[in-house]
């Protein structure tokens, strides 16, 4: 898998010189005809996509009594905010500050350390370097899960357990291969004769990496961001197997826990789905258009 | 490969520094130590410790105890492997079907430039958004016979007992990875769809071909390393539905959806069994590599060379 991952990324530079000159362009000519099925299928898939989303924002603004009265889909007849305000009473600011905490701590470290990773391959040479590089690619087809036992008993013998940090390590650890491997992609975009000029200049690698390769790559470090991010923000398996207190439930446990005890008030339990997916949608809204263009990038041919 | 374009000394380096360069540049390794330091002690270390540590006996808090080649007989000779195995690949299967597809099509279709489309794209990226927590529970609720989509829509036939009836669990599971998931494998293929030479799709129109023949002259044979990228990613990434499927059905009705990922956790860390579970763990790590190497080598070697023709 990390070849093909490799390989194609590797396209997906070369193409992405061209891409949005491409995109342009368009397909106009060739899509014109598909356009009365397409748009069918395109809205209908949207109806699909849109209306669990619907269902659970407007249940979520529903009395009890309007979540067993009213049809289902209808607009609540008396919205009310009662079960976010349930859901906010409920330890809800607790996981969502644990929540924080660990996509912070696990998302800037990350960045940072494949960052400097990135520019040693692709502006160094040696074996060294080429047998790390060749890891990092084969960490690509490593499933977290299937290691979610040998690390729940490092955490043990390294006194961790139940404790944010716990989260944070191996979470940092299985964000590396791919940060890696988008970021070197972007650092070799840059012009050779960019760091030569730094280096004429009398400036040091170390300097050049943070003045030159950093504010080049800005682009794939925001992208690389939020889609790390979203994966720690949404995992769910660290957190089950590596910490038990209710103090240190992230938002996913504790949508989970929350479930279980609230299971009689539906409207409350919606709620605290749309509260927990609030800031992740906030941060969409913001970095949309990198994020798409940056995932374009690293995963298409 | 782009090392014709960064390694190729430029005008200002001249021989006589060559070796100096050399040592500059297998200096910067040091800069790779502390991402590699995370890497080998919380993935590499992990991944030969589930080896390990499918030849011992753990209950998870108590002694380790050797236990030789114990576990992996009993797991091997146990129904419920082959439960979960069968499973998982009827899963990933039957997701590969369904998504690839879909998303294919959508892919092609929100690659046009129409501003709607745009807005459409935006919308069909929503789940993902979402964490597999938070999808499973709003499809719990979404599935109410009484106080969901069935009464909703007025649809009675969408009112049924989903998570009691072992089919139709095993179909809502499948179902609700693919509204998860689709919408991730549309933007691979939209990206791959703008990347296709337009100059193509004029030649064809010249010789007088018609839309659908394009779509499968040129379009399909054209996205054939997006199909694979997408493919790989879907396949390998169907072992690890855990949390929706820990979320939605707990694996159940009986063990109808315990897929070998489900396995490994209600085998560690319920039953306290974490050798026979770290043998379920390897199995789990051979398949995803097996899979992903088949999947490279149906890529082909052509792959540079076919990658350049037709630009």
């Amino acid at each position: 898998m990390s070849t093909v991952l490799k390989s194609n990324t590797q396209e997906a530079r070369t193409g992405s010189l061209g891409s949005t000159a491409a995109a342009k362009r368009g397909l106009g000519t060739k899509l014109r005809g598909l356009n009365i099925p397409g748009g069918l299928g395109g809205w209908i898939w949207l109806a699909i996509i849109i209306l669990p989303v619907y269902y659970v924002v407007i249940t979520s603004l529903k009395t009890q009594a309007g979540y067993f009265g009213q049809n289902p889909l209808a607009i609540p007849t008396e919205p009310t905010l009662e079960n976010y305000q349930l859901v906010l009473e409920a330890d809800f600011a607790q996981y969502f500050m644990n929540s924080a905490i660990v996509t912070l701590g696990s998302v800037i470290p990350t960045v940072l350390i494949s960052f400097m990773a990135s520019f040693a391959i692709v502006r160094g040479a040696g074996r060294f370097l080429k047998l790390v590089n060749g890891m990092f690619l084969m960490g690509l087809a490593i499933p977290l899960q299937a290691t979610i036992i040998p690390i729940y008993l490092m955490i043990i013998r390294l006194n961790l357990y139940d404790s944010l940090l716990a989260l944070m390590l191996p979470s940092i650890a299985f964000a590396i291969p791919l940060t890696v491997l988008i970021l070197s992609n972007f650092i070799r975009d840059v012009p050779n004769e960019l760091f030569e000029s730094m280096r004429l200049d009398g400036c040091s690698e170390w300097q050049t990496m943070w003045r030159l390769a950093l504010p080049l790559t800005r682009p794939a470090i925001v992208t690389v961001a939020i889609y790390n991010g979203l994966h720690v923000w949404n995992g769910f398996l660290l957190p089950l197997v590596l910490t038990q207190s209710p103090s240190l439930r992230v938002l996913p446990l504790g949508l989970w826990t929350f479930q279980g005890e609230f299971s009689v008030n539906i409207p409350a339990v919606l709620a605290s789905v749309v509260l927990s997916t609030l800031p992740i949608l906030v941060l969409y809204v913001v970095g949309r258009r990198q994020l798409l263009a940056g995932l374009t990038a690293g995963f298409s041919k | 490969m782009s090392n014709a374009v960064s390694t190729a000394p430029g005008p200002s380096v001249g021989v006589r520094n060559s070796k100096q360069t050399e040592q500059r540049k297998a200096a910067l390794a040091w800069l790779t130590i502390p991402a590699l330091f995370f890497f080998l002690v919380f993935a590499v270390i992990p991944l030969a410790g589930v080896l390990i540590l499918s030849f011992t006996s753990w209950d998870g808090i108590g002694a380790i105890g050797a236990a030789g080649l114990d576990n992996w007989f009993s797991v091997l000779a146990d129904p419920g492997l082959y439960n979960a195995l069968g499973l998982t690949f009827l899963i990933m299967i039957v997701s590969w079907l369904v998504q690839t597809p879909i998303s294919l099509l959508l892919g092609v279709f929100t690659a046009g430039s129409q501003r709607y489309r745009a807005v459409l794209a935006v919308l069909y990226f929503l789940p993902l958004l979402l964490s597999s927590a938070a999808v499973a529970i709003a499809f719990k609720a979404l599935l109410d016979p009484n106080f969901g989509l069935a009464t909703g829509l007025g649809l009675p036939f969408l009112a049924q007992d989903w998570l009691g009836v072992p089919q139709l669990a095993l179909g809502l599971v499948i179902f609700v990875i693919a509204w998860q998931f689709v919408p991730f494998h549309t933007l691979i293929y939209q990206g791959g769809v703008r990347q296709i030479p337009k100059s193509l799709y004029e030649a064809a129109q010249i010789d007088g071909a018609g839309t659908i023949k394009q779509f499968f002259h040129i379009t399909l044979p054209q996205l054939k390393y997006t199909i694979i990228t997408s493919s790989t990613l879907m396949v390998v990434g169907s072992l690890t539905y855990f949390d929706l499927i820990f979320v939605l059905t707990g694996g159940g009705p009986g063990n109808s959806t315990r897929i070998l990922a489900l396995d490994m956790y209600l085998r560690g860390f319920r039953a306290n069994l974490m050798g026979p579970a770290s043998v379920i763990a390897v199995i789990l790590v051979i398949i995803g590599l097996a899979l992903a190497l088949f999947l490279q080598r149906l890529g082909g070697k052509d792959k540079q060379g076919s990658q350049l023709e037709g630009l």
